[in-house]
Order: C-alpha cells, then structure tokens, then sequence
C-alpha cells in the first residue's frame, strides 16, 4: 500500500513573454530576531497551507474556485504584524493567507475548502467566504472591489465607536479600476475614516497584465485626486512591508484618514487553479521565484544574520508539515454538512 | 512504500484528461517543484509539478495516453533509500472518486404526498399577530410617521445612525428626516456624496462592525447602482458565514411611480428585492404601517429594505402615538372583510385596492381587501385563509407583470389554495412599457380602482 496518495501540482505553462522588472530586494536588519523568525513562519504556513490546497484541489477533494496566495506571503505577514486586536482585516477571494495571519485555525479553514461542517462557515462558504468574527476577519469577498466600501464601513464603524481599531482593507491590481474603489476613496478621505487600503499588485488581474487593464499604473497614486497618501513598497520584502505598513497604520490610527500602499508583489500559480497562465512566461515567474522569493530570501536574511540557526528553521519547517498534515485530514475527515444546515443561517429571529 | 503521483483536477469540471507527455523518466531525481510531466483538458495545456521528491520509479500511464480519469495513479515515486525492490508487488490503491461525481444528496424535505413539491420556504420563527393597540391616536402624515420611527429608535439605540444623501441639512429630499440633524447631530445624520454603490457598502461594512446603519436611497431607483451590496454583501453575509456575522440594517426611500418623472424614476422593485434570500422586503400603506413597520425594520437583526411611496408622504392617517408601537414583519393585515373576492395588494396600491371595494360594493360583490405589508416573507397563511373563504384572488401592484408580485401570488395559490380557487388568479399590472411622461400616457399605465374592479368582477363571472 502507498504511504500517501501524492497528487501532482499542476503549474502553469507560459508561451508568452512579458517584461517585469525583477531586481534584488533590500535587505533589513531592523525587526528584531524574533519577528524574523515569526514572519518566517507565518509565511511558510501560509505557503504550505496554499500547496496542501493545491494538492487537495488536485484530487477533487476542493471544488470550484481556488485562488492561491503563493508568492504575496510577504504582504500579508508584513502588514498585519503591524495590526492591533480591536483592528479589523477584510480582503478579496484570494483569502486563505490573510485568515491564517488572522489567527484562524488552518483545520477550520482547510474544512470550509473541502466543504465540510468543520469548515469555518459549516461548508456553506468555501474559499472565497469565510469570516471569523471573533478574530475580526470580515471576509472572504467574491466580488473583485466589492470589499473595498465594505471594508471603508468597517473604518466608519472604528470612528463611530471610537474604538481606536483601524481597517485593513485589502484589494489587487484588478480592483482598481472599479469605480466602487474611489466612491470610497472619496468618503474615506472626505470624513477621515480611520483605513489602510492595501493594493496587492501581483501585475495580473485574471489574465490581463496591469499596463492592458490601466491607463496609468502607479496605483498607490491612485487617491491623489482625493488627498489621500500613498506608497510603493517592494511587497517581496516582508520587513519592508512591515515598516511601510507600520507608518500608515500610525497615519491612520492618529485620525488623519486613509492611506494606500502599493505592495509589488507576485503571485506565482495561475488566477485561479484552472488558468493555464499563457499571458506570461515560464521564464518571468522563475525569474521572480529564484530573485525574489519572500520566503528564501528572509530565509537568507535569517540565517546570515543570525536571527536563528538553520535547525531552528527545520525544526519549524517540521512543525508547520505536522499542522498543514493535520489540518488535511482533519478536513478529509469531517463529514459534509448535515442537510439540514441547507435552511439554517438565512435570517436570524428577531428580539424586538 | 513508494508515493503515489495522481492524475490532477485542474478545473472545476474536469474528470479526465489526456497524459500529453512525460518530462521525466524512470530513474530520473525529482525534486518538489519540477515539472514531471504536461497534461490537456479540453481547455488548455498545464504543466504538472511533483509535490514531493525522491526518484521516478515506475510510469503507469505512458505518455499519449486519452481520458485517463482523475486521481487515478499515473506513477509511482521512491522515497529516499527506496530502491526499485519497492516495487515489486506494489498494489496501487483505487482511484477515489472526484468530488463531481454523482453524490446521493438527500431531500431536505421529503414529502410524502404524491403532489408536485411545494416551493420550498425557509421556515422562519413563528410570527406574532399584530398587538392589539387601544391608546391614544393621533392625525399625521406619512412623512411624520417614518421620521418619528427614525427618531424613537435612534432616542433608544445609539447604534443606529441614518446615511443618505441629503438627508442632514437638506432635511431629506422629501423631507422625511427633518429635524433628525438637530436632535443627533452630524454624527448620526450622515449626508452622503452621490455615490449608491460606495455608501451601501460603506453602509454594510458599518454593519458588519456592529452599529446598525438606515441607508436612506433618495429613490429606490438609485439603489440598482448598488444592488451588489444589498444582494451580494448584505443578504448572503449570514449564509456565507455559516451564522457567524450578518447586517442589522435598514434600507429604505421611496419606491415605485412617482409623478411625471419619467421612466429612470418610476419603478417598483418589491419583486426584484422579494426574490432574494436572506433579505426582508417590507412596503407599508399607512401611516400605522409606516411607524410600526419601520420601528420593525430598525430592530430587526436581518436586513430590510423598506419601501416607501412617494404618492404616500403627504397622506395623513391615525397613528397610534407614543414610542412603542411596533408591528410584526411577516404578517399581513386584512383592511377590508369580504366573502366574494380577495384583492392583494400593498404600498399605494392597497388605497386603491380599497376604493376598487367601494366600486364593487355598489354592484353588490363583497370584496376581501388585503394589505401584504411585507412581501417577503410573504404571510401565506392570510392570503390563504382569505381565498378559502372567497375562492378568488387579484393581485393589483404598480410593478411589471412578469415575475412579478402577481406572478407570485398565482404560483402560490397554485401550491397552497389549487383547490379552492372557482377562478384563475387575475394580475392587475403597471402596464408592460417603460413609464411614459406624457400625463396621459401615464395615467394609462398605472392600475386604477375600476381595473382593479373589472378584474375582480370577471374572476366573480360578473
């Protein structure tokens, strides 16, 4: 008998060559040895997480639409390390990431891929709709720019209870140019509300690169016409996200509005798992994987730096093996949804 | 043991596909990350990765070969210090079944009756009958009552703010929230940049972080700019989260004709909203129905939308005064007793569902007249009881006829009252055309009291 069933990733294959401009990131010694080490492990969670769904994807065991999060792990491990209990997180379908950063349990949301009772919306979500309200993650949105006002409420809600919390709304490249994205700009700006707008520039929207989708493609210039701030910031490095982040959560948390960071990154699978990635080259993504690899080169950093040795990080690589092996069989395991849950969840009764 | 390497899914559709070639051989090292091989779906060509690593052992399905079904075993990988000996005598376990595979998917509601299924409802809490109220009353119009509902429950729940356009210093474009900026100031009266599908979001997003926003459209005809929101973000919320996070919100403003505003601003969307799941869709007549209803919709954990009536504002009724009338969402009022035809109906048209009763009532036909209130979830059970006893039923709305309110009821009496019914369901429509601006013109296209007779006199064979 085999020891596992190991089912082969698929990747995409490019015929089309497309120019990006790759280049060596910065290195920083300014977080400390254990946040090093922290962001390490958060990223490499996040990107075992993705291959474990990939595989289960690959078997059948996760349906529909599965969008990957390998090769941004620096923005969303760089951001929210910046982030407070009170503050809330609310992103786009491609999900998985920034609910692990969260704080969610990788059983509870590998369960809601797979489409299981244990899954943390009882199955009835998937990977584009979960939410924790107890970790302050408000989803999970399947419309691309659709989080973008919802998020800006999110912020309203912040000031209106005077609660000190910011919101970290997070869109890609391909939600820039919904026009949803500067009504709330604009009512941002207008009434201060307390918001980091997090571009995610992976340089694709689906299949169309950013300079065929928009007529400028300096987003983080993007709220200019409203008075908003913004910065560009090498999305690769997650120290550099951090420190970015960090500046304009201290803008935002000192009531002077929103601001918009610009996270250069990548993603290095397809849109989602059935897009054969032809708009770009094999040569650009390996180009990206071996130059620029969030993981590898904090890895570097790490090592070179002596933040830890290198069997402090197999021991985690180990340790994060045994909690993505763990969270597969615990959503193989957990049964489907009871069909009663068909008509449970729709409207709430009310007390009045 | 050697690892087993699958046939991947690589859409959401696919079962098998065609192993187009091989990019490595028996014997060759495999690192996590190479590609081992290419296969084709009906869509596209994708490389394959090895998840793991270790040396190519055995290819099982050579390179060529059609329809080899997913997660069937297409080779086998040795693990470090594996040597071909594991080989030998290696069973490959059963391909699983993809997960597309037919699954036997119980009904939710087996039903013993042999009768086609009824249109399954979520079945929601029992809902109370209208409080018997015996105080004092007072005379206001309708404008009166929706800003006195607003302002009750804002005095009794600091959560509830009021956002919209115009709805602070202007006082409301119709004038619903004067006053309502003196009292909570520009905290809680928020007026809004034009920009529907920005601050419903917005609106929703406030929810979702625990106040509970009044998102007033200046007409319902805006809120199609921000449907998404309403549909997508703030009906499915509580599905989608499995109960954990919903939107306690009202959106209201008027709906429906209006007067001579032509065709973009005359629109009734009680059945575009009463479609959608998760949503409560609320249309109150009277002065009564509008503070009671409103009060409902504030306190209610669910979202609503509200439709008010222009044509309705300036109408005065007796209301009941004080702070705690409170009216029950889901439950339909018989405004008129009759015994020979049910007219339903609900905002405007319920007035003249009424006056279509006093034609009648001179021919000599009792006519049943009531007024839905909610239109969704629909209060079945009044509707049903009535047309049991008058065995005909009229719709009157102002709205399109296809898929319409109309259209509904006659589904329903279908499920429900088949058997009792002595006549077809009859739908008195707007009529079927783009509202016209021409006074003429316009007054053609909105359903009167004596259209509303005829048609009851034709289901009473009269």
């Amino acid at each position: 008998m085999a020891k596992k069933a190991s089912t082969a990733k698929p990747k995409a294959k490019a015929k089309t060559k497309a120019k990006v401009k790759t280049k060596k990131p910065v290195k920083h010694l300014e977080a400390d040895a254990e946040e090093l080490v922290e962001f390490y492990r958060e990223m490499l969670l996040i990107r075992r997480f993705e291959e474990k769904a990939g595989q289960l994807y690959g078997m059948g065991l996760i349906g529909g639409f599965c969008h990957l999060y390998i090769g941004q792990e620096a923005v969303v491990v760089g951001a929210h390390s910046t982030s407070n209990p009170q503050d809330s997180v609310i992103t786009s379908y491609r999900d998985h990431g920034h609910m692990l950063v969260c704080g969610m349990e990788p059983k509870g949301v590998m369960a809601e891929l797979t489409g299981r009772e244990d899954g943390y919306s009882k199955g009835k979500g998937g990977s584009m709709h979960m939410f924790s309200r107890e970790k302050n993650f408000y989803g999970g949105h399947g419309i691309v720019g659709g989080q973008v006002p919802i998020g800006t409420g999110l912020a309203f809600a912040h000031k209106y209870k005077n609660d000190g919390g910011i919101c970290y709304t997070y869109f890609g490249d391909g939600s820039v140019n919904q026009g949803q994205v500067y009504e709330s700009f604009n009512m941002a700006q207008l009434w201060l509300l307390p918001v980091l707008y997090i571009i995610e520039n992976n340089k694709y929207g689906m299949g169309t690169s950013i300079d065929r989708a928009s007529s400028t493609t300096d987003l983080y210039h993007r709220g200019r016409s409203h008075g908003i701030p913004g910065e560009q910031v090498d999305g690769m490095d997650v120290v550099a996200v951090r420190e970015a982040t960090a500046r304009a959560a201290e803008h935002a948390r000192a009531g002077k509005g929103p601001f918009i960071l610009e996270m250069m990154t990548y993603r290095y699978r397809g849109h989602s798992m059935s897009d054969p990635a032809k708009y770009r080259s094999k040569e650009e993504v390996s180009k990206v994987r071996q130059e620029q690899d969030p993981i590898d080169n904090l890895r570097e950093l790490i090592i070179e730096s002596k933040a830890a040795s290198e069997d402090t990080l197999k021991e985690i690589d180990k340790s994060i093996k045994a909690i993505i092996t763990d969270a597969a069989e615990f959503a193989k395991e957990s049964p489907e949804p009871n069909v009663a849950e068909l008509y449970t969840d729709i409207l709430v009764e009310a007390n009045g | 043991m050697p690892i087993e390497i699958t046939m991947p899914a690589l859409s959401p559709t696919m079962t098998e596909g065609t192993l187009a070639t091989w990019h490595k051989k028996e014997g060759d090292k495999v690192s996590s990350g190479d590609v081992i091989a290419e296969i084709e779906t009906d869509k596209a060509t994708m490389e394959v990765e090895a998840t793991d690593e270790g040396v190519l052992g055995k290819i099982l399905v050579p390179a060529g070969t059609e329809n080899v079904q997913v997660n069937s075993v297409i080779a086998l990988l040795l693990e470090d210090g594996e040597d071909k000996s594991a080989l030998a005598g290696f069973k490959t376990s059963a391909p699983t079944p993809v997960a597309s595979a037919p699954v036997d998917v119980a009904s939710p509601a087996p039903s013993s009756a042999p009768v086609a299924p009824v249109a399954p409802v979520a079945p929601v809490a029992p809902i109370a009958s209208e409080p018997e109220y015996s105080g004092e009353m007072i005379t206001q119009t309708v404008r009166e009552s929706l800003r006195d509902a607003i302002a009750e429950e804002m005095r009794l729940d600091d959560t509830v703010f009021l956002m919209g356009e115009e709805v602070a210093q202007y006082q409301g474009a119709y004038k619903v929230s004067q006053g309502l900026l003196d009292e909570f100031g520009s905290n809680r009266v928020i007026d809004t940049p034009i920009t529907e599908i920005g601050f419903t979001g917005l609106g929703v997003g406030a929810a979702f972080g625990g106040l509970k926003p009044i998102v007033e459209f200046m007409t319902f005809n805006f809120s199609m700019q921000a449907m998404d929101h309403i549909v997508n973000s703030a009906a499915k919320t509580r599905y989608m989260s499995g109960g954990q996070m919903g939107s306690h919100m009202v959106f209201r403003g008027p709906n429906g004709a209006a007067s001579r505003v032509g065709a973009q601003h005359s629109q009734c969307f009680a059945a575009w909203y009463s479609h959608v799941p998760g949503l409560k869709v609320v249309a109150p007549w009277s002065g009564a129905d509008a503070k009671g209803l409103l009060k409902a919709a504030i306190r209610d954990p669910n979202p609503v939308v509200f439709l008010e009536h222009e044509l309705m504002y300036g109408q005065s009724f007796e209301v009941p005064a004080g702070d705690d009338f409170v009216l029950p969402i889901g439950r339909a009022k018989v405004e008129r007793v009759g015994t020979d035809v049910t007219i339903t109906a609900f905002s405007r048209m319920v007035g003249v569902a009424l006056e279509a009763a006093e034609l009648l009532a001179a021919d000599g036909i009792s006519a049943e007249v009531i007024n839905l209130r909610t239109v969704r979830p629909l209060d079945i059970e009044t509707i049903v009881n009535s047309v049991r006893k008058t065995n005909r039923l009229v719709n009157a709305e102002e709205g399109w006829p296809q898929s319409g309110m109309g259209a509904e009821m006659a589904a329903l009496m279908m499920e429900h009252a088949f058997d009792d019914l002595d006549a077809p369901v009859v739908r008195v429509c707007g009529e079927d055309v783009p509202m016209p601006y021409a006074a003429n013109l316009e007054a053609l296209t909105l359903p009167g009291a004596s259209k509303i007779a005829d048609a009851c006199k034709s289901v009473c064979y009269r």
